[in-house]
């Protein structure tokens, strides 16, 4: 025999789990006819005489709330379906995957009708624009009453910069290096080429800290003290150190390679997905 | 009488093609209230004379109802007055006159497939999922600023959870049932519309 402390525990994993499910279904993750309505109302029923204090209604409340949202999805899944305008969606699919890029375009420029719109400037619009000029007060009117406080200069130590986070505690130029030397050891451990993986580089356990790498390795490569080497059929991006600064590098025409280092790109490196 | 009845239509015309055609507001078209209050309660006439000799250019007045609710019968004038209006282009653009107003063939192409695949999938569908489709013939650089420029555009939307809808322009500008009819036919169509298309790429190749 269960404690009532125990069922009402059950009770509210229970509900918590139906919550759970209904967002996923307002997400579209889940279709909304898999939830068997009759079933989870059945377990609302039974646990809601148990329900006293103000956080376990609060929770019955909201798994009433987000049952409703289903039903109202389940009720626009039927009528959608019921619409000439449902396509199956795999179907569809299958036919944007197989069709080529002329084929698309002719079928989309057949229901495509852009919208047409005008910019010109009139006689009528320049007289009023004069108009509004002429009335309008200078701006030393305007802003006559606008105050601006005066404060006693200052100063403040490098000591305190870096407190504030406004400056980095090490120079640029010695963090570059040190970073350069990093590169350099790393890429020598890699093999007789001499480079790694872009990501492998850049890649720390927190994003903020690969955000900050990625930022360096710009500079490292921008002032030629190593390059980055793309394969693009492999979609790899590799990192090679040079053995000394390459000075020549701020004469010749330079290139921007634009890499994304966003959260979902760190998560796949940190999972081994990316390359 | 009559003759007086027919100036000031004239008039009422040419007062609805410069709030049509001239944007005034941050989105383009004009809400049914605005002409409403400009041309009086026999607006809906107006735009019906104005959208009949914009026939002869291919242009026509494109009403878009509030909610995506386009009702079956004739709209009533409250119905008018929360929908908006556009002037469109009535026919169709061929594939060199899409290049010529600003269009990529593969950013329109990706924008085609974009669409459709929300709409099959009842009008939202993840990023993640839109993205991996326009992957597998775009480079991977190119996919997530293309659905930018989709969004800053008006024809997509995107709320907080990364789930993509379509946007005004697409209800403006597409015929969403003819496009899904048309893809799901595509093959039968290729045939017809090939020979036009390699015309059209001849001719900018030529170029």
């Amino acid at each position: 025999m269960q404690s009532k402390k125990e069922q009402k525990k059950i009770g509210q994993e229970k509900l918590q789990r139906i919550i759970e499910i209904c967002m996923a279904i307002e997400n579209h993750r889940i279709e909304p006819f898999l939830l068997n309505i009759d079933g989870v109302i059945k377990v609302v029923k039974k646990y809601f005489p148990q329900w006293e204090e103000t956080d376990e209604l609060n929770l019955d409340s909201e798994a009433i709330h987000h049952l409703a949202s289903v039903i109202k999805l389940q009720s626009e899944w039927v009528k959608h379906r019921s619409t000439l305008l449902y396509t199956d969606p795999f179907l569809l699919e299958d036919k944007i995957l197989k069709a080529d890029k002329d084929e698309i375009i002719n079928v989309f420029l057949r229901a495509w009708h852009p919208l047409v719109e005008l910019e010109q400037l009139s006689p009528h619009s320049i007289a009023e624009a004069m108009r509004y000029w002429n009335g309008l007060l200078p701006m030393k009117e305007r802003w006559k009453d606008f105050e601006v406080p005066e404060f006693n200069m200052g100063f403040t130590t490098r000591d305190e910069l870096i407190k504030e986070r406004v400056l980095g505690d090490k120079l640029f130029s010695e963090e570059l290096e040190a970073y350069w030397q990093e590169l350099k050891m790393k890429a020598k451990k890699n093999g007789a080429e001499a480079k790694m993986f872009y990501w492998d580089f850049i890649g720390a356990d927190n994003y903020e800290e690969t955000v900050k790498r990625a930022f360096l390795t710009s500079f490292l490569i921008s002032y030629g003290y190593a390059t980055l080497e793309i394969h693009p059929l492999e979609e790899e991006v590799f990192i090679k150190p040079f053995d000394k600064p390459n000075t020549k590098i701020h004469s010749q025409q330079l290139v921007s390679i634009p890499i994304a280092v966003t959260y979902a790109n760190w998560q796949k490196w940190k999972k081994g997905e990316l390359d | 009488m009559r003759k007086k009845t027919k100036g000031l239509y004239a008039s009422k015309m040419k007062r609805a093609t410069h709030m049509l055609f001239y944007r005034r507001h941050q989105k383009p078209g004009v809400k049914g209230w605005e002409l409403h209050r400009a041309l009086g309660a026999d607006y809906p006439k107006v735009l019906e004379v104005l959208n009949d000799y914009l026939k002869s250019l291919d242009l026509q007045v494109k009403i878009v109802f509030e909610e995506e609710k386009t009702p079956n019968r004739k709209p009533t004038l409250e119905e008018l007055n929360r929908a908006r209006f556009y002037v469109t282009l009535r026919g169709e653009l061929t594939p060199k006159e899409s290049k010529m107003i600003g269009w990529r063939i593969d950013d329109l192409a990706g924008l085609a497939i974009a669409i459709s695949h929300i709409i099959s999938k009842k009008g939202q569908a993840p990023r993640k999922d839109v993205e991996e489709i326009l992957s597998d013939k775009l480079p991977g650089w190119k996919v997530s600023m293309n659905i930018d420029r989709y969004i800053r555009y008006g024809y997509l939307q995107q709320d907080e959870n990364k789930q993509l809808y379509l946007d005004w322009r697409t209800r403006a500008e597409v015929e969403e049932k003819a496009l899904i009819d048309m893809l799901l036919r595509s093959e039968v169509q290729k045939t017809l519309f090939s020979e036009n298309f390699e015309e059209g790429v001849e001719e900018q190749e030529d170029q």
